[in-house]
């Protein structure tokens, strides 16, 4: 095979992996909107939040020791700790879940049948204020994730490709793990909302608030719920970002990168926000390399977001969102 | 059917009557300043069919979307065997077994019939959320047993051949039928009906008689419902409370309503002489 096939190959199956990282994020985003028609500008800094978190907790850092410190003229910083990856991830969980009972409690109670736009504004103010609490808690420095998830090169794959075409494909392990990773994610979150009674309260939350309540259905338990996943979810992208690029405060813009994604895929698809990812991340790579030397590079930029773009034009609904049919 | 004795027995059609299951008591609702419903006492009775009924705007729905938790009124208690209940939730409202049925029809257009049924069995799954995402022993015996319970409903409202259908697809007469299909599910203590047979054609509204009629007979479902068709309340009510302009213009049974002057003068109008 020739060498340029072989490379576009590799750098296709790079393209895939990065898919699965932004279809991570594009996940949470699709959860929420499809539960209560709200589009969570906070889901990038919700990963970047849990992120920290976890990593605080793991090193036991002392949350909010700065504010302490200054106040109380403390010198305190550390437990002096080294938790266990899997304790720190549940006790993230338990986090992210007591944030999803106080975003319920103090915001989206109040704002109920308010119109979208405004519980839109809503959570661009959590944003701001997460990304804030955040700071506080946990200091602003950049932070090493370590969880054990296997980093750089994969060799099994570098040899095997090696032998077959006498070109070793570079992968990183740590896409193969966001990739298994991912594909468990989503096959659980369909069959909990396909296969259990949270799921269909969820799914018919969703579709009509006051026939939901007729049958019984708490929304506040709904959206506590919702937003429980949505952070575990964000969870799990901050874990790969974070091990990727280092837990830092410009994780909350990979938000952005799922924008495309989610107008490829459509807002209201699960499926559709790994497809979107997928595409994304796979047109990306192969548009950098194929059309990228002749404009002087960093298409990747901006790649995501024409293409957006023209399935805005075309196409507004998104691959596999739900077409709007009026029974007239 | 006349006189409408206090204690419980049993009518001619033999189906048994008992004492009051919910009473409506001096209730009042107001949205700012206009009042709704003004100064509204009358009670449902175990097993019966109450019909409310009254011209457009006299308050109706307001009423049936009082007893189901929709409105909280200003004035007045609402007493469900006999006891008084403190302002709730329209879900609490449910859990207590009160199921309903709306004018506009609320499905979940994205869900297949089977999936909107099994809504109705919410009230009814108990098992905590840990054991429905690991969906193992408990709470897969529970979706099973609930499963059938759901099946017999459809073969009794004879829509077994829609079941997998997307309720968005289904012609109005159908979805009619499907929401009356999740309310039973929830083997409701008294089921609320709010215009069962509004904008039906005469075929569609004898099935939905029919069926309001058996759920009435064969399970002893108390129902409560709002009726334009005054034909139809007729022949279907045990007793009749009659609205106007959000007060009770009459309470009885029909043949006491179709009587009353009141209630003449209000569907025919006064002549003024």
């Amino acid at each position: 095979m020739p060498d340029q096939v072989l490379f576009a190959m590799e750098v296709m199956l790079n393209g895939l992996m990065a898919g699965v990282m932004y279809a991570l994020v594009a996940l949470g985003f699709v959860l929420i909107y499809k539960a209560s028609g709200i589009f969570n500008y906070s889901q990038g800094v919700m990963a970047l939040f849990a992120a920290l978190t976890l990593v605080g907790i793991q090193q036991g850092q002392v949350p909010f020791a700065h504010l302490i410190n200054a106040v109380f003229g403390t010198e305190i910083h550390h437990f002096g700790w080294h938790l266990p990856a899997i304790v720190a991830i549940i006790l993230t969980i338990g986090v992210m879940i007591g944030l999803a009972i106080l975003i319920e409690h103090f915001v989206l109670k109040h704002l109920v049948n308010q119109e979208p736009i405004i519980l839109f504004m809503a959570t661009i103010g959590l944003a701001y204020f997460l990304e804030g609490v955040g700071d506080l808690m946990w200091g602003s420095d950049i932070k090493k994730m370590d969880v054990g998830l296997p980093q750089g090169l994969s060799e099994f794959i570098d040899t095997t490709t090696y032998n077959w075409f006498g070109y070793g494909f570079f992968i990183d392990r740590l896409d193969i793990a966001a990739t298994i990773i991912a594909a468990i994610l989503v096959a659980g979150l369909v069959a909990f909302s396909q296969y259990t009674k949270q799921g269909r309260a969820l799914r018919a939350v969703a579709d009509d608030h006051q026939a939901a309540l007729s049958v019984g259905i708490s929304l506040q338990f709904i959206w506590v719920l919702v937003w429980s996943i949505a952070g575990f979810v964000a969870l799990v992208a901050g874990i790969m970002w974070g091990t990727k690029s280092g837990v830092q405060f410009s994780l909350s813009l990979i938000a952005l990168k799922a924008l495309p994604v989610l107008m490829l895929g459509g807002f209201t698809s699960i499926p559709g926000a790994i497809v979107g990812g997928l595409i994304i991340g796979v047109g990306e790579k192969l548009f950098e390399f194929m059309i990228g030397p002749l404009v002087g590079g960093a298409t990747e930029n901006w790649f995501a977001y024409v293409l957006a773009l023209l399935f805005l034009v075309f196409r507004p609904q998104g691959l596999f969102g739900e077409k709007i049919i009026e029974r007239v | 059917m006349t006189a409408f004795p206090e204690e419980s027995f049993v009518t001619p059609d033999g189906r048994t009557i008992g004492g009051v299951m919910m009473e409506m008591r001096n209730i009042t609702l107001r949205f700012g300043g206009v009042i709704a419903i003004k100064d509204i006492s009358f009670d449902i009775r175990e097993g019966e069919i109450r019909a409310i009924i009254g011209p457009n705007g006299a308050g109706k729905s307001s009423m049936l979307n009082v007893i189901s938790g929709f409105y909280n009124p200003q004035e007045g208690d609402v007493l469900f065997h006999g006891k008084k209940r403190p302002p709730m939730r329209p879900y609490q409202v449910a859990r207590q077994g009160i199921a309903r049925t709306f004018q506009n029809i609320a499905l979940f257009d994205g869900m297949s019939v089977l999936d909107n049924i099994m809504t109705g069995r919410l009230t009814h799954m108990k098992t905590g959320l840990l054991e429905q995402a690991i969906w193992w022993g408990k709470a897969e015996r529970e979706e099973v047993a609930n499963r059938r319970k759901v099946e017999e409903i459809i073969d009794f409202l004879e829509i077994e051949h829609i079941r997998k259908t997307p309720v968005g697809r289904l012609p109005y007469g159908l979805k009619k039928r499907v929401e009356l299909a999740r309310a039973l599910a929830a083997e409701p203590k008294i089921l609320l009906l709010d215009e069962p047979m509004a904008g039906m054609n005469v075929e569609e509204k004898e099935d939905m008689c029919r069926f309001i009629l058996d759920v009435n007979d064969e399970f002893g479902t108390t129902i409560a419902l709002i009726e334009h068709d005054m034909g139809v309340v007729m022949d279907l009510s045990d007793r009749v409370v009659v609205m106007d302009y959000g007060k009770k213009i009459g309470d009885g049974t029909p043949d006491e309503v179709r009587a009353s002057k009141e209630v003449i003068d209000a569907y025919l109008g006064v002549a003024h002489d």
